[in-house]
Formats: structure tokens, sequence, C-alpha cells
């Protein structure tokens, strides 16, 4: 005997606990399973791009942080990076260490924040979120003394940072670089090699290698999938090409592979800066020749970047006034989440927002 | 089998009511009270009442006790403080919370089936005061002594299963559906793991009675039969919708499950429901497995209950502040493949035990627990084997992160 089912729809978001934010997805499932999954996106859409039009270059900067919200070191350091090949501006040294150290702890600070809210779509009840946003808190700390804000920082400018680290920022940056390691062997004792975890994340939501090249997909997604392509080392942008690191790659590219990949790119980005710290020397944060308003002459460039989510870069037209003609970004977040449905389609309804959390997207950065 | 009248405080409160010779001896103090024997029925009734009364009252602020200690306690557990505004170290956090479930907006969705959507929150409630009934919180202090207490209390627990199916439809929301369905397999499934891992305690006390089971612990069940406590443990859990296990409810997929549309009081019932099952479930493992009131001496047996009652809850505090959550088809799996068996082994092998030692002196009764620890470690890792995280070498593909210089 057969019973006659029929498929379900249901509408998860835009106002659901594992989004991450306003994503909505209108998930059709047969049981527990999922048929179809058809994301909507557009809930969080300011307008950045546009609004970018009106600005100066430098004011610009306040709106790249409210992309990325948990990562705007990197926005801002992608977008400064266009700005400085579009007017043609040479940074100062300082400065460019500067953004390098702040870059990294964003990338630290995003990927715990992935991986916190990864394990907590697994059901851990905030335990290894609260673990993770502890070490987090001690980034934003750092980024407070460095330039007043936790969030959003807007703390590069064309041609450097806009202030040098005060005192207690060494200290500090020392002390978390000798208790982060420590902190990371807690975390992978409690999760990495725990059998609920490994059960529920392994073998579930595969990307093949070629998925992912055919879709254009970078960062840690990527990378979990056995694709060597990490645009520090490729591409080198700042002082990338000055410093030794190595690139973790998975093999299989599941959930598991994703969280391993963003644990081990902690590591060496802790590696990163202690590089930065031992490279790092006095001088100008940034050029005095920079004019307040710059103005760059007509032309157009596009820096892409690692950003903690994969390739980030801003495509500026500049027609020689003091704003940009066009603004566009390669928001990673929103090409990573183009693979969505291909990878949940035949898993279970858990299995859904697993790998949703372990793609890390940003909503505010799909809908810009 | 003890009556009502073998319960210390029952009797004491009877006997200031009700004069009796039978009073009159076992208290020389107070002696005999003020209705005479001819009315006696009023004197027991009201007895019963007043004992009712503080049971029922003592589970409630037990409620409001352990949402405080689990909320303090996972504060712990997560690097944080925990809650500290209301009263010292926040003890008035729970009346807070009452109060504003109380004062809450209470809302039926348009789709509900209005009947079965209010009658779902009293039927979760209400089972489980009754699971009261049969806890001896003490020695010789006990509201009833059924011959069948075992039995009484996995027949109650699992009437919890049809409140959550009735949330879950009577909303009318997919969400709840989907919670309410999980919660009817998931439960009904875990049902039977709970059932046989008790047929252990039961073979070895001889009697479905609560307090025969835990006069018989001399060495207590937990350590005696460890296969059968871990498997009524995970089960315990599973039934209490707790994590690893709370798939009907899972925040970050099912927003709150069966309770998605509920609000305000109602949700408060199934809020204390879910609480008081735990305090529930922990004494009942308490009295099945790790010897009830039993104790050393040097303090009273009520002290002894409570502090392994207490430590059972830190327990499942413990867990939900640990795991993640399992997948429904692996839950199913483990109810199926794992819990299924391993109950089956601890019965067949106590069976086999008692068969060799029908009437047991310690010396054997500590061999009896040895042979039941290698039957334990043996068949876990068995089931390790078979049940655990599939190595992937057998696709040809080693796991493991290259860093790529």
């Amino acid at each position: 005997m057969s019973l006659r089912t029929e498929p379900v729809t249901m509408n998860v978001g835009p106002i659901h606990p594992s989004t991450h934010g306003v994503f909505r997805m209108r998930v059709t499932f047969d049981g527990e399973e999922i048929v179809d999954v058809e994301p909507v996106i557009g809930y969080l859409h300011r307008g950045s791009e546009k609004l970018a039009e009106e600005r100066t270059y430098t004011q610009v900067v306040t709106l790249t942080d409210r992309m990325d919200y948990v990562a705007s070191m990197t926005n801002n350091q992608s977008y400064i990076l266009s700005v400085e090949k579009l007017a043609g501006i040479t940074p100062s040294p300082r400065g460019v260490w500067l953004r390098m150290i702040a870059a990294e702890l964003q990338r630290i600070a995003s990927h715990a924040v992935a991986n916190g809210f990864l394990i907590n779509d697994l059901g851990a009840w905030h335990t290894p979120l609260l673990y993770m946003l502890r070490e987090r808190e001690k980034i934003l700390e750092m980024f407070e003394m460095l330039c007043g804000a936790r969030i959003t920082n807007s703390y590069l400018r064309p041609g450097g940072v806009f202030m040098d680290a005060p005192d207690q920022f060494w200290p500090a940056l020392n002390r978390f670089l000798d208790e982060m390691p420590n902190r990371i062997d807690d975390i992978e004792r409690l999760l990495t090699t725990n059998e609920i975890v490994l059960i529920r994340t392994q073998n579930v939501g595969v990307l093949k290698k070629e998925e992912c090249l055919n879709a254009s997909i970078t960062g840690p997604v990527l990378r979990a999938s056995g694709v060597d392509w990490d645009l520090r080392e490729k591409n080198p942008y700042d002082y990338y090409d000055q410093i030794e690191f190595s690139r973790p790659l998975g093999e299989i590219g599941d959930n598991h592979d994703r969280f391993l990949i963003r644990i081990f790119e902690m590591r060496e980005s802790l590696k990163i800066l202690r590089q930065c710290i031992e490279n790092i020397e006095p001088g100008p944060v940034r050029p005095k020749e920079v004019p307040f308003l710059v103005r760059p002459p007509k032309g157009d460039s596009y820096v892409p970047i690692e950003s903690p989510k994969g390739e980030l870069g801003f495509y500026l037209v500049s027609d020689g006034g003091i704003s940009p003609f066009r603004c566009h970004v390669r928001a990673p977040s929103l090409i990573n989440l183009t693979l969505l449905k291909e990878m949940v389609l035949g898993d279970k309804i858990a299995d859904l927002f697993v790998t949703f959390g372990s793609i890390d997207v940003n909503m505010g950065e799909v809908d810009r | 089998m003890n009556t009502v009248m073998d319960s210390v405080v029952f009797k004491f409160i009877y006997c200031m009511l009700v004069s009796s010779d039978e009073c009159a001896n076992s208290f020389k103090i107070i002696g005999s009270g003020f209705i005479s024997e001819k009315y006696a029925i009023i004197g027991f009734l009201i007895t019963a009442f007043f004992l009712i009364f503080v049971v029922i009252n003592g589970a409630l602020v037990g409620v409001l006790a352990l949402i405080w200690g689990e909320r303090r306690l996972i504060g712990r557990f997560q690097a944080r403080v925990g809650p500290n505004r209301w009263g010292p170290w926040g003890i008035f956090t729970p009346v807070a919370d009452a109060i504003k479930v109380m004062f809450k907006e209470d809302i039926s969705p348009s789709l509900s089936d209005k009947f079965v959507f209010v009658l779902a929150p009293i039927l979760m409630v209400v089972p489980v005061l009754l699971i009261f009934a049969v806890i001896p919180f003490g020695e010789a202090t006990f509201l009833t002594d059924l011959n069948i207490g075992v039995l009484f209390v996995l027949a109650i627990t699992s009437t919890n299963t049809l409140s959550v199916l009735m949330a879950g439809w009577g909303s009318g929301n997919r969400y709840g559906i989907i919670g309410g369905l999980r919660a009817v397999a998931m439960l009904l499934s875990y049902e039977i793991p709970m059932a046989l891992a008790a047929v252990g305690v039961i073979l070895m006390a001889g009697s479905l009675s609560i307090i025969q089971v835990i006069e018989s612990q001399q060495i207590p069940y937990a350590i005696f039969q460890p296969l059968g406590f871990l498997t009524f443990l995970i089960a315990s859990t599973a039934e209490l919708n707790r994590s690893p296990f709370d798939i009907t409810e899972a925040e970050s997929e099912l927003i709150a499950g069966y309770m998605t549309e509920y609000s305000s009081m109602k949700f408060g019932l199934f809020y204390l429901g879910e609480f008081m099952a735990t305090i529930a479930s922990s004494a009942i493992i308490v009295c099945l497995f790790l010897g009830g009131w039993k104790g050393p001496e040097i303090l009273p047996s009520h002290f002894w209950f409570m502090i392994k009652w207490i430590l059972m809850i830190c327990v499942f505090i413990w867990f939900r502040a640990t795991f993640p959550r399992l997948r429904v088809d692996q839950i199913m799996e483990l109810a199926w493949k794992g819990l299924f068996e391993l109950t089956l082994i601890n019965i067949l092998s106590i069976a086999i035990l008692m068969l060799i030692w029908p009437d047991p002196s310690i010396t054997e009764l500590w061999i009896m627990t040895g042979v039941n620890w290698i039957v334990f470690f043996a068949s876990l890792w068995i089931f390790g084997k078979l049940l655990g995280p599939k190595p992937l070498e057998k696709n040809g593909v080693t796991r493991k992160i290259v860093l790529q210089k």
C-alpha cells in the first residue's frame, strides 16, 4: 500500500531565526525532503550603489561599511584600492600595513561569526556561538581603539588610514595573538570531532569543483571544494606579496569542509598578523599630498580583493568629478548564494539551514 | 505494597485532625485530633487535598527555580553572567517572566481550530502533574504508592505526544504541523527504548512499584546496569524534547515548532509543562536508577533525594548547553537501530544473570555489575562502529585539509 503524499510549500523568512538577516526562501518539500527552493532577495536593498554617485569619494567609505556589516574593514579596503588605482594615489607604507592588520583581524572576526552561526544553525543553542563572539569582541575592541567605531569602522582613506594606531593597540594585538591559538584549539576540541557535528555536516551540501567554477563561486566555499584560488596570493594587493602564508584547501566541498577551512584560515590570518607587526615601520599613515576631495581622471578601475566571503571588488567609473559616475559592487555573498538550490535539493529541511549557514552570506551585501 | 497511611507526612497531618488509637500510639506528642473516628473520612479528604495542594504548588515553584537555575547555569556554560537584575543573583527573573507572559495579548490565529488550540496547552501540563503523585520524595514520604507505578509513569509521559500534535495541528501553521508530526514520530519511537530500559530495572526489583524499586537497590541501578541507565537517559531526553532532540521546536529550523502561534499564558503553559516534565523525569531517573532517597545516613533521606534530583536536572541543562541538534532521520535511526537493540541486550544480560543467581548476595551483585559493565563497553563499541559517522576513505577519498604553500 502506498499513501498519496503531496508536496507542501512553505515560506521561510524574511523574518526567521536562521536566515542571517532578511532572506526569504519559498521551500517546497515532500515530507522532510526538499523538492524545490526559490530564493527571494531584495529585502535589505538600500541602493548603496546609486547613493555612491551622490557622494564624494571619501564619503562613499561609510556606505561600504554597511554592505557586509560583519566585515566592514575588508569592504573599505576593496573600495579604497579601487579609488587609489583610479586616482593614481600611492599609499604610504604604514597606512598599508595598518589596513592589512585591520583586514586580517576582520577576517578572523568574520570567520568566527560565520562558524558560530553555522553551529547555531545546527542547533547548539548559542554555546559555540557565544565562544566565537567572545573572541570577536576582542577584535571589535581593537577596532574601537583604531577608529572609535566597532562595526561601521570607515577606517580607511585613499592613501592609507585616517589615524595612526594608539599606543594601547599594540599590546592588545599582541595579547590577542598569544591567546587566540588556544581559543581556536578550544573550539576545535568542542566541535571538530563532535560526532553530532560530523554526522550533520559530512557529505551534506556538497559542491563539486566544476560547479563552483561554473558559477564563479569564490572564497572559502571555493577553497573547500579544492580549488587553490586566493586573490591574496594570485593577484596580490597591498603588501600581500611580501608575506608568507598558506591556503587551506578542502577536498569534498561539504559543510564540514567549509567549517574547517574557516578554522584553518583563522590560524593563517594570525600568521599574517604576526608578519605585519614585524614589518610595520613608523611613518605617516597617509600621504600629505592626497587632497580631501579626490578628483580622479576619467576612466574606470576594478581591484578585486579576497574578502572573508570571497572575491569582493568595486567597479568605479569616473567622469573627472568629485563623486563616482558609476559604482558597481561584485558581492561574493550574492554570487555564492546562486548555487543554494543545487546544494540542498534532496536533503532534509534541517540541512537547508546548515548549508545556507555554511555558505556564509550576509544579506547586507547581497541586497546592498 | 504501602498504603497511603504509611506515608509519614500524611499520617502526621491526618492525626492532627482525626482522633484514633493508632494516631495516639504513633505520635505521642501531638496525640490525636478533634474529628471523631466516625467522620474520619473528612479528615482523610482534608489531608489528601492539603498534600496535593502542596505538591502541585511545590512543582510550580520548582519550575520557577528551574527556569532561574537553567538560565544562570547556561549563562555560565556560555561564558556570560546570566540574568542578574531582579533580586540577588536574579532569583526573581522567573517571576518577572511569569508576569510578562500573563500580561501578553492572547492571540488565536484565524486559521486555527479553536477547541484543539486551547485544549493542547492544558493537556501538556495536567499529565505531568500526575507523575508527581507516584514520586517518593523521601523515606515514607509519598502521595501514593501505586503497584504499577513505573507503568503509570511511562503511560502518562506518552500523552505528551497527543498534546504536541494537537498544538501543531490546531494552530493552522505549517511550522506547527511539521513540528507536531516530527514530535509524533520521535516521541512514539522513544517510548519503546524507554519502556524496555525500565524493564531491566523491573526485572531486578521484581515489582512495578517505585518504592519497591528503590528499596531493591543495594547498588544503584545506574552502576549496576549502565546500559539501561544510558538508554533510559537518552530516551527521556528525547521524551522531554530537549536538546539534542529538540527537533519539534528547533529554533533554527521551525522558529518555535508547534508553539509558533501560541502567545500569552497558553505559551506559558507549554513552557510550564516542559520544565515540569524535566523536573518529573529527573525525579523518575533518580528513583529508578540512582537509588532514590537512599544514601549514607549523615543526611536525612529527603536531602539525598533532593541532591540527586538537582544533579540530574543539571545534567539535562548541561546537555542543552553542549550538544548540537540531530537531524530527524538520524534521531529515528538512533532510536530504532541503536537504543532499541541496546535495551534488548541489557534485558538479555540481566535475565541471564538472574537465571544464574536467582537470589544474589552482595558479592554476587558486584560480579553481576562487572559483567554488565563488560557488556556495556562491548555493545557501545560495536554500535559506535556501526552507527557512528562513516569514514570517507571507502569512496577513495580521504578527508584532510591541505595547506597549500
